[in-house]
């Protein structure tokens, strides 16, 4: 019995399988009832416009607003014009494009217009679209909706897709790209294929085993990838969230004392006056955020306010603020005025001294902290581990030459010993910017991680979410249980797998019951 | 009235199959005149098991119901096997995994099939023991006979039911009117039928239950026959007026294994396998089965052998059956598709005798279509049948089903009002989903002929609330049987809860009897109560520790915590309901003493094992 179900465990069954999956979901293809357009390219004036209509009334529309009696070719350009419906007028000369469902992107029929992009051959063929009968504007995200009902993409290519479109930065396009073509999703979906076969192999037992020759070996066999399946998962989870990381922007917080510099090193890195900067100590009161592009990867910068301990009502409450932002961020950046180094530097010359000197400023910085925001343990339990930091001298100009020096000497012990990421800098001469932005790149890549190599990460809390709580659900799987139970948190397992990519169907456990098992009377 | 129905000379031959009580005449015999017995509140056509559960529950409901069935011997609770070899055949059994669970639903609804088998079956067994209480199966063999007997026995008892045996020709349809409602789908209202000696018979609700009728054709070998009432000039007529309605209708296949003579085996060589020592009834209402634990026949387990694979696959060119492009069930499937999918080894056969008082027996798993010759063959290459006589072949039926798309979740069709279809005919298989259907469509008949609201078991509630859910929603491709892997709720719908779960539900639509209300209300108080009881009691882990080694179970009290109530400690598989004497001053007698509370109060508490 062992023999025959692991000789009959095919690929030809995934095979069969899918094909089933494929032949359900054309049967189910093109059935929205309503169609609908919309303007898919951007607004404003451009040189094209493209505006797109998906339903069963498309081949009806398209040929009533080129006035012609046929569809032109499916999947190619064409040259129309395009005419009101109503009082016939010329409306623009446009390219049309005819994809007849289910081979198009929303799995309806298509048609795509490609207009000239003034804002007035935009509205006047909008309003020619909407004059016709049963035709009706689009909601955002419909076409998109709509491919997903009719099985064109499952949810991580949908989510993928969006991404796709709101991408920044080079990194972030990879990575969506990498998602929408599927990849995430075939992920998830070949562990949800294995799920579905250890469930479908505790059910057969279930069902069949007492009518059929079913063995128990089945179930032990069962688990067994069960348990691989677990820990594919689990190392999966372990990836420091740098999928999450890449797409929503790895953060960075700009911490220090007061007028050590980093509103001014905000300002420089995204090259515009978004901090205000005076000599006045404590001028930042708010967390002040910006968005830079750092090596293709995105990076959100937030200055905080001066840590020092403070009566000031409002700088108490900037101090708590600067101290959560440092505590919730991926990475901190701690700006030291290097010149308050001088008085140390002149009364000793060990290295050593000065290192004790230096880690003392940072652990005062950090007491002042601790004392500042109370509130966050859980968080800075969370993250901790993998909180990158990076210690920034500025002001380095200041410094007589000697001093810098035994600055960097100071500054190549602690990168040496304790692993510091370690610079000079000089707000106003630039000085050790590439240095510093050459770290900055080096470190958040390394948070993000290269989005083109190895397996694909995940992306959003939501996936995250239903790992986490398929682990534990599997997890709950205890064979001196019932069966019954055990099949029931296997269930719940599958059930999670499957809200990821947007497939619940106990219909394919029966599928593999039946392609496995020789079941019959 | 009675003599222009014809039917005197159908009532004296039912009289005379009957077992002596007088069979409900109320709407045939003298007094009927001043009744217009042309009109009826509901008409169900099709006397099986979907036809005899809807007769029936429409009856309960006190509606003046009529069943339509062909035959006159094939009347009623025919597991329709005996009379002709042209109509389809399937095992003797009732019940199984998941079936049990519909049979207990049905019964819960006080349907007539669990009690029937409770008395007619002869061979008790409850399947997946060893696994939890939600997939506890039971299962009985059944004596045809017998059932065919009290089946007939208790529909011809009931009050209100009409029966009569005349082929049905058309359906009566009218339009639509406004005060129906706006229907974009429903342009028809179903009135009654046109039985086939022309005369109409006017109903507000009709139920069919037709099983394989249309168009089905049995196959053996290269030989293809009509079966059922094809050709049969009325079926075409309602198969028409249906087709004409719009319905949609799909084709699927199945098959039957060949019968042989019980005497002619050689049971030395195989195995036995016994009835449970205490037969568990299906229904509620019975503490016991009729047949004595003892008296139960017993089934044989062989197997074939390499030798029929061989045959079969050299004689695929004479097997027409295997080659059709219709869908057949992945489940049932015929042991040339074994062979073929899962290669030649050797394949289980259950060997199922029919009755008591015959020598047929039943090759369960060995569905065939060859030609008989070969299939004799094939029987003589199987441990225990060298020398064993073939009295029928196997053989396969295609038909003909309504896509059960077309039907809302009440089994009324949404094309035609006041229509309803139940069993085989929605594409389904088996006796259980078919009296399911056939009790749901019963009473829903009813509620309409009365205005009433349908009667819904939904998903949460029931078996039979996924089988019509995965119908009506899904449709299906093969013909469709339940198993527990189709409930989303598994844990929650078991056959031991089945009463709570549907009987007073059914009691408010009117469709159970106040006797069974009245028990199941009775057993979910003591159930609560003793419930209740049992948590509230707590005792120390060393002193359920003391208790246990007292009955001399095996001890494994895996919770931590100070006190443990006694329900807690049910949880636990080693420890039986009967420990409880064992705690001083005896608090639980109540449950102890009474099999059936006890065994439901271990299953609540966790553990039924």
């Amino acid at each position: 019995m062992l023999n025959f179900a692991q000789r009959y465990r095919t690929v030809h069954i995934v095979c069969i399988q899918w094909k089933r999956c494929l032949s359900r979901t054309t049967f189910k293809m093109g059935r929205s009832v309503k169609t609908i357009y919309a303007l898919s390219s951007g607004q404003g004036p451009a040189g094209l416009a493209v505006i797109r209509a998906s339903g069963p009334r498309c081949s009806d529309v398209l040929k009533e607003v080129t006035k012609q009696s046929h569809l032109p070719r499916p999947r190619m350009a064409v040259n129309r014009d395009i005419f009101s419906p109503l009082s016939g007028e010329l409306l623009d000369k446009s390219i049309v494009l005819w994809f007849p469902g289910p081979n198009s992107f929303t799995g309806d029929d298509v048609c795509e217009f490609h207009v000239h992009g003034g804002l007035a051959v935009i509205q006047a063929v909008l309003r020619a679209l909407g004059n016709c009968e049963d035709l009706y504007q689009a909601e955002p995200g419909e076409f998109t909706k709509r491919a997903f009902i009719n099985g064109k993409l499952d949810l991580t290519e949908v989510e993928g897709l969006g991404d796709l479109v709101a991408a920044e930065t080079e990194t972030q396009r990879q990575q969506a790209l990498r998602q929408m073509s599927g990849e995430l999703g075939s992920l998830y979906g070949r562990w949800r294929n294995e799920l579905v076969k250890v469930v479908a192999h505790v059910e057969a037992f279930i069902d069949f085993s007492e009518d059929e020759n079913i063995e128990g070996s089945i179930v032990d066999q069962a688990m067994e990838s069960l348990k691989k399946l677990e820990n594919s998962i689990r190392v999966h989870l372990k990836d420091n969230r740098r999928g999450e990381r890449l797409r929503n922007g790895v953060q960075i917080a700009i911490i220090g004392e007061p007028n050590a510099g980093k509103s001014s090193l905000l300002n420089i890195l995204c090259k515009r006056p978004a901090a205000i900067v005076t000599p006045i100590a404590g001028t930042t009161r708010d967390v002040v955020e910006s968005a830079v592009n750092i090596g293709g990867y995105p990076v959100l910068f937030s200055d905080t306010a001066g840590i020092r301990e403070t009566n000031d009502l409002v700088e108490i409450e900037g101090v708590k603020r600067a101290t959560e932002r440092a505590q919730t961020s991926d990475m901190v950046v701690t700006v030291v005025d290097a010149s308050t180094l001088q008085p140390v530097i002149k009364n000793s010359s060990e290295i050593d001294d000065l290192v004790t000197a230096l880690l003392r400023t940072l652990g005062t910085l950090q007491r002042t902290m601790d004392k500042a925001g109370s509130i966050t343990d859980e968080i800075a339990d969370n993250d901790t581990t993998s909180q990158q930091s990076m210690v920034l001298f500025n002001k380095v100009d200041l410094l007589a030459e000697r001093e810098r020096k035994i600055l960097k000497e100071v500054m190549n012990s602690l990168t040496k010993d304790q692993g510091f990421y370690i610079c000079g800098f000089s707000c106003k001469t630039l000085e050790g910017l590439d240095t510093f932005l050459e770290m900055l790149k080096g470190t958040v890549s390394k948070l993000c991680g290269d989005p083109l190599s190895g397996n694909p990460s995940l992306t959003q809390e939501r996936h995250r979410m239903h790992l986490e709580l398929c682990l534990a659900a599997m997890s709950k799987v205890k064979l001196d249980n019932d069966l019954v139970i055990d099949a029931e948190h296997l269930r719940e397992a599958l059930r999670h797998l499957g809200r990821i990519t947007g497939h619940v169907r106990v219909e394919e456990v029966l599928d593999v019951i039946f392609k496995d098992f020789c079941i019959g009377k | 009235m009675a003599a222009r129905l014809g039917l005197p000379a159908h009532l004296s031959l039912l009289r005379g199959k009957l077992t002596g009580k007088t069979p409900n005449l109320r709407y045939l015999s003298g007094n009927a005149s001043e009744v217009d017995s042309n009109f009826y509140d509901v008409i169900v056509v099709g006397g099986g098991h979907a036809g005899c559960e809807a007769a029936a529950a429409s009856a309960r409901l006190g509606r003046k119901t009529l069943l339509l069935t062909h035959k006159i011997e094939t009347i009623v609770g025919s597991m329709k096997f005996i009379t002709s070899c042209r109509e389809m055949s399937c095992n003797p059994s009732f019940g199984g995994i998941g079936k049990g669970h519909l049979v207990r639903e049905v019964d819960a609804l006080d349907g007539v099939c669990g009690r029937i088998c409770d008395k007619s079956g002869i061979h008790f067994k409850v399947l997946n023991k060893k696994k939890g209480p939600a997939v506890w199966g039971l299962r009985a063999q059944i004596d045809r006979d017998l059932y065919r007997r009290y089946m007939q026995q208790e529909i011809l008892n009931t009050e209100c039911l009409t029966v009569e045996a005349s082929p049905v020709d058309d359906l009566i349809l009218d339009d639509v009117t406004p005060e129906h409602g706006d229907d974009m789908v429903c342009k028809k209202i179903c009135a009654g039928v046109v039985l086939e000696n022309g005369r109409c018979v006017k109903a507000s609700s009709v139920v069919i239950t037709t099983g394989t009728f249309l168009r089905g054709c049995i196959h053996l070998g290269l030989d293809i026959r009509p079966a059922g009432r094809l050709g049969d000039a009325p079926a075409m007529g309602l198969a028409k007026t249906l087709e004409e309605a719009g319905f949609t209708v799909g084709r699927l296949k199945t098959g039957t294994p060949p019968r042989i003579d019980g005497t002619t085996i050689n049971y030395k060589q195989l195995e036995s396998h016994f009835g449970d020592d205490t037969p568990v009834p299906f229904s509620f209402m019975n503490k016991k089965v009729s047949i004595k634990p003892e008296e139960q026949v017993s089934c044989h387990l062989t197997n074939s052998s390499t030798k029929v694979g061989e045959i079969i696959l050299q004689n695929k060119h004479l097997n027409h059956h295997i080659r059709e492009e219709v869908t057949g069930p992945r489940y049932c499937p015929s042991i040339e598709s074994k062979v073929m999918r899962f290669g030649n080894r050797p394949h289980q056969i259950w060997l199922e005798p029919e009755g008591l008082n015959t020598n047929i027996v039943y090759m369960q798993g060995f569905s065939i279509t060859l030609p008989p010759e070969l299939q004799e063959e094939c029987i003589h290459n199987v441990r225990g049948l060298e020398e064993a006589t073939m009295t029928r072949p196997g053989y396969g039926v295609e038909y003909d089903f309504m896509d059960p798309r077309q039907i809302k979740p009440s089994l009324e069709t949404k094309r035609i009002k006041g229509l309803f279809f139940a069993g085989q005919i929605n594409g389904t298989t088996g006796y259980e989903e078919a009296a399911a259907q056939g009790i749901i469509a019963g009473i829903n008949a009813g509620l309409m002929a009365h205005g009433e609201p349908p009667f819904i078991v939904n998903r949460t509630e029931g078996y039979i609330g996924v089988l019509i859910d995965d119908l009506t929603t899904q449709g299906t491709t093969e013909p469709y049987r339940m198993f527990t892997s189709r409930t989303e709720f598994r844990i929650s719908l078991r056959p031991d809860n089945a009463d709570l779960r549907l009987t007073e539900k059914g009691y408010k639509a009117g469709c159970v009897t106040e006797e069974r209300y009245k028990k199941t209300k009775d057993m979910e108080y003591k159930l609560s109560e003793n419930i209740e009881l049992l948590k509230a009691y707590k005792m120390s882990r060393a002193q359920w520790s003391n208790i246990l080694r007292e009955c001399k179970a095996e001890i494994s009290l895996a919770k931590t915590g100070s006190k443990l109530s006694a329900f807690d400690v049910l949880q636990s598989s080693y420890f039986q309901v009967s420990c409880l004497s064992e705690v001083p001053g005896n608090p639980f007698q109540g449950i102890v003493s009474d099999d059936v509370l006890a065994g439901r109060i271990k299953i609540e508490g966790g553990d039924g094992r």
